[in-house]
C-alpha cells in the first residue's frame, strides 16, 4: 500500500466536511462536519506516523481527540443555549446574538 | 491485492459514503448515524495502520461518547426538525460545491506532488507494544501538553455547566404553597383516575369509565389524547 492512498482518503473526507460546513445551515450538522474534518486530520496523522516509523503522529492524534471532545461539549452546550432562547438551531436565524 | 489493500478500499468506501451521508442527509439523525459509520470505519483503518490504541479510543470516545452527546442534543432540540434544503442565498450551493471541488483538487494535487516513498512501518516503534510506546511519548516528552489537556477538560466541563445552567427566576414553591394553590379554587382532591379502569382494555390510551359509563377524559394524558379525541373511544 502506498501512503498516498491514505492521505487521499483523508483529503477527501476533509473536503467533504468543509463543503458540508458551507452547505448546511443546521448548527448540529455543521458541527458534525467539523468532527469529520478533525477525523480526517487524525487519519493523516496516523498515516504520517506509519510513514516515518515514529509514534509522534499517533500522540498528536491522541491530543486532537481530547481537544475535539472538549470542543464538542462546549459547542453543543452553546447550541442548546441558543436553542433555548430562539427555539431554532438554524444558523441563518441567529445572526443576532441578543435575546 | 493484499489484505491491507482490500481492507483499505472497503473501509475507505464506507467512510466516504458515510461522509457524503453526513452532508446530504435531510434529517440530522441520519447525519449522526452516517458520521458514526464513518468513525467506525476510520477506527478499523487506524488499527490496521498499527495504531491499535487510537482505534480503540476512536470507538470509545468518538462513536461512544461524542456521538451519544450529539444524539442527546438532537433529542433535546427535536429529532424530526428536518431542515428545509432550499437555498436561502442564491447560488450558494453551486458556489460551495465548486469551492469544495477546488479545495479538494488542490489538496490532492499537493499530496500527489509531495508524498514520495513508502511506509517505514511501525514494527520497530511498536516493538514493546503500541500502548507502551505511546505512553512513553505522552508521559515523557509531551507530559506538559498532557497536563494542559486536563485543565482543558475541566474548563470544558465547567463551561458546559455554565452555559447549560438556567437561573431560577422565582423561589421554588414549597409543598404547602402547592397544596394551597391546588385547593383554593376547588380543584380535584383525589388523584387523577388511571387509564383503562372499568373499560374494555387497560392500555394507556384507553379512557377510564365513570360510574355512569361515560369516558373520564382526564384519565388519559393529554399528550396521548392528542389534539383531536378519537371518537371510537
Amino acid at each position: 500500500m502506498n501512503p498516498a492512498h491514505y492521505l487521499y482518503l483523508s483529503a477527501l473526507l476533509f473536503t467533504i466536511g468543509a463543503a458540508g460546513m458551507l452547505l448546511r445551515r443546521n448548527a448540529i450538522v455543521m458541527f458534525m462536519c467539523v468532527e469529520l474534518m478533525l477525523n480526517a486530520g487524525n487519519l493523516a496523522f496516523v498515516t504520517f506516523a506509519r510513514m516515518h516509523g515514529q509514534l509522534d503522529g499517533q500522540a498528536v492524534a491522541f491530543f486532537t481527540m481530547v481537544v475535539a471532545a472538549c470542543e464538542v461539549v462546549v459547542g453543543l452546550s452553546i447550541i442548546v443555549a441558543i436553542f433555548r432562547t430562539r427555539r431554532n438551531a438554524d444558523v441563518d436565524e441567529s445572526h443576532l446574538l441578543r435575546h | 491485492m493484499n489484505a491491507e489493500a482490500v481492507a483499505f478500499w472497503v473501509l475507505g468506501t464506507v467512510a466516504v459514503v458515510g461522509a457524503v451521508g453526513v452532508v446530504a442527509a435531510p434529517k440530522a439523525v441520519y447525519s449522526a448515524l452516517s458520521l458514526a459509520s464513518t468513525m467506525i470505519a476510520l477506527a478499523v483503518i487506524y488499527a490496521a495502520q498499527g495504531a491499535l490504541f487510537l482505534g480503540v479510543v476512536q470507538v470509545v470516545v468518538y462513536t461512544g461518547a461524542v456521538m451519544m452527546l450529539f444524539l442527546f442534543v438532537l433529542m433535546l432540540i427535536g429529532v424530526d426538525s428536518a431542515q428545509s434544503l432550499t437555498e436561502t442565498i442564491r447560488g450558494q450551493r453551486i458556489a460551495a460545491v465548486l469551492a469544495g471541488l477546488g479545495f479538494g483538487a488542490l489538496l490532492i494535487a499537493g499530496i500527489g506532488a509531495g508524498v514520495t516513498g513508502g511506509f517505514v512501518g511501525l514494527d520497530k516503534a511498536n516493538g514493546a507494544g503500541n500502548v507502551q510506546g505511546l505512553a512513553q511519548l505522552i508521559f515523557t516528552r509531551n507530559l506538559w501538553a498532557f497536563e494542559l489537556t486536563s485543565a482543558l477538560l475541566i474548563t470544558a466541563a465547567l463551561g458546559a455547566m455554565v452555559l447549560a445552567h438556567r437561573e431560577r427566576l422565582e423561589p421554588r414553591k414549597t409543598q404547602r404553597e402547592m397544596a394551597i394553590e391546588r385547593f383554593r379554587d376547588g380543584g380535584r382532591a383525589t388523584p387523577q383516575p388511571n387509564p383503562g379502569v372499568y373499560a374494555r382494555r387497560n392500555a394507556v390510551d384507553t379512557m377510564a369509565r365513570l360510574p355512569d359509563g361515560s369516558d373520564a377524559k382526564s384519565s388519559v394524558s393529554a399528550t396521548i389524547r392528542g389534539p383531536q379525541t378519537d371518537p371510537a373511544q
